[in-house]
């Protein structure tokens, strides 16, 4: 009866989870453009045509945000233990061998310190090809660091989300990262020191409901998913189809859960002119 | 009120007590007594045995017994004169989480938590645990409000998760959490957390930041429950033991790895077998913490409150 159905999954099923790849060519996934790969750059990596925003993992931010050259990476030793011995259908471990040679990144996040128009910035961004960009024990802690590192040096904090939530194979360790992340804000908000959460695509689960949404001020990339349950879950829950749009950056700035959304292109210089405006305030 | 529902590995212990219950009501007529003491004493090990070797499965199974004392058991037993107090001033009075003013030992305290239903009816209007925005934002309130009078705060946790529903999205699920860890991380006054049976993922969490974190011996706490690790781990919703083992969910699990300060001990068979017990032991427990917080200056408090959380974690380099 269903000889004619594909047995194994959508071949093409995983290319849309992932950041976009590298090659000289490029075919835009919503307008089916094609790019060449200068010409992506200088669109900060989004579609020329449709303004369709590419996942891009926290090299391509590196270039895109900061001052030429300024990004100093720190902490990228911070790796990944095993701390349960999880094993689901693979071990943990095999997983983070894969992502490890495949990405060539330290975690699903990376941090350090750069400038922005000459202005010193504590800086992370997310890999959301790392593991879906879930938060285990080494984002929770890099964050922290990180925010550290802002007050140390009395800079303003940015961080760029892009995660499926808290990474299951650090269980209790990983959903505790939700508060280890929101303890050090409070630090940064009684140094009176400014906090940019920047919200891409996607940003979902334990990621949403901690810092991404602790912004003194959140800017959304256009059409950004963001949210605390994952489409399919929810309608599973409610057994109805979401609407057209629910959940993306739109949705949520007409219901006041973030402050603006910025074209990539844009992003560099509203980035600059808030935190100057922020820190203009300080005696 | 009890609903006598058997999990699966109690079955041999129920079957036995039946047959002691048969034996009884021949008593009378036969002189048995001796053979009756006799297997009430083999049900006692039997039951000892059992609830000492219970798999990570079984102890998610006893956190979820239809019979489990919730939240309000606790509020009314542990604690006097309990004043619930609702509303999220913004939006509706979310029934999934409960709260108010009680005194513990004569002590005013804010107590605040996760509330379950325990027929279809009240199911429905609570949401079976499950709380929407408004939840969170009525303890934001109720906590806000226990730093302003310099009172302790003590969160009860059990849900199987915040609700992932459409308007629980439209209301803003995920800033409505993260809104109560910040100000967890901060608040000036002693908290203590509670998780006394189902400690699912950010929904928990969410009235979970705080000085010292309790967990009931059967209760689970986790970053997912084993049914949806399972559907998304292994792809079946069939693999939930092979998922709760993976997770290391119970007490003893999570106080090895420094997520829980202190196991509560249940009485032998679960909270739910002896309810009167539990109240009792959980109230002796809840008086000593609050005595040896309430000793802690706040800004040591808030200090080591937030060292706790950066210590969470185990990384290599």
């Amino acid at each position: 009866m269903a000889w004619f159905l594909r047995k194994s999954k959508n071949i093409n099923e995983s290319s849309t989870h992932r950041e976009m790849p590298d090659g000289l060519w490029t075919k835009c996934t919503e307008c089916s453009t094609i790019i060449y790969r200068k010409e992506l750059e200088e669109h900060a990596f989004t579609c020329p045509k449709c303004d369709h925003h590419f996942r891009i993992g926290s090299n391509k931010y590196v270039d895109v945000l900061l001052d030429k050259g300024s990004f100093n990476e720190m902490d990228a030793d911070v790796r990944s233990a095993d701390p349960l011995k999880f094993v689901d259908t693979r071990p943990y471990t095999a997983r983070l061998k894969e992502a490890y040679s495949r990405t060539s990144l330290p975690d699903a996040v990376t941090t350090g310190m750069g400038t922005l128009n000459g202005r010193s910035v504590a800086f992370g961004c997310m890999n959301f090809g790392f593991i879906g960009g879930s938060m285990g024990s080494v984002v929770g802690e890099k964050f922290v660091r990180a925010g550290r590192r802002a007050i140390e040096t009395s800079s303003p904090f940015i961080f760029i989300s892009a995660s499926g939530g808290a990474r299951m194979q650090e269980a209790a360790l990983s959903l505790m990262q939700l508060a280890k992340t929101s303890a050090i804000l409070t630090e940064l908000a009684d140094a009176r020191l400014p906090y940019i959460s920047i919200v891409t695509d996607p940003t979902t689960g334990g990621v949403s409901a901690s810092f991404a949404m602790l912004g003194d001020v959140i800017i959304a990339e256009p059409k950004a998913l963001i949210g605390f349950a994952g489409p399919r879950v929810i309608e599973q829950t409610i057994r109805k189809k979401l609407p057209e749009g629910f959940q993306r950056s739109e949705f949520l700035l007409e219901h006041g859960f973030v402050d603006r959304i910025v074209h990539r292109k844009e992003l560099r210089q509203e980035l600059s002119a808030i935190i100057e405006l922020l820190m203009g305030g300080r005696r | 009120m009890a609903t006598n529902t058997t999990l699966d590995f109690e079955k041999p212990i129920v079957e036995l007590e039946q047959k002691i219950a048969e034996m009884r009501s021949l008593a009378d007529a036969l002189d048995i007594q001796p053979q009756i003491e006799e297997l009430e004493a083999q049900v006692e090990i039997l039951r000892a045995n059992v609830y000492r070797e219970l798999t990570r499965w079984q102890r998610v199974q006893i956190a979820r017994h239809p019979d489990r004392p919730y939240t309000l058991d606790y509020l009314t037993h542990c604690f006097d004169d309990f004043i619930e107090l609702h509303g999220d001033r913004a939006y509706r009075d979310d029934p999934a989480i409960v709260g108010g003013l009680a005194t513990l030992d004569g002590s005013p305290v804010i107590v605040i938590g996760h509330q379950k239903g325990r027929d279809t009816k009240s199911n429905l209007r609570r949401n079976f645990g499950m709380p929407n925005p408004e939840g969170y934002r009525k303890a934001y309130r109720l906590l806000s409000m226990a730093e302003k009078f310099g009172i302790p705060v003590m969160c009860f946790l059990d849900t199987p998760g915040a609700y992932p529903g459409l308007e629980a999205e439209e209301r803003g699920q995920a800033e409505a959490i993260a809104r109560n860890l910040f100000l967890m991380a901060q608040l000036k006054t002693p908290i203590i957390i509670t998780v006394i049976g189902e400690g699912a993922s950010g929904g928990a969490l969410g009235i979970g930041v705080g000085d010292r974190i309790l967990m009931l011996e059967n209760a689970w706490y986790s970053v997912i429950a084993p049914e949806s690790c399972s559907s998304i781990l292994w792809r079946s919703w069939e693999y939930k033991e092979q998922a709760a083992e993976a997770l290391k969910l119970t007490a003893p699990d999570l106080q090895s790895v420094g997520v829980i300060d202190r196991i509560v001990n249940e009485p032998v068979g679960g909270a739910h077998r002896s309810p009167v017990a539990m109240f009792n032991t959980l109230r002796a427990v809840l008086t000593e913490e609050l005595k040896d917080l309430s000793a802690v200056p706040i800004e040591s408090l808030v200090h080591n409150r937030r060292e706790k959380f950066y210590a969470m974690g185990v990384w290599a380099g």
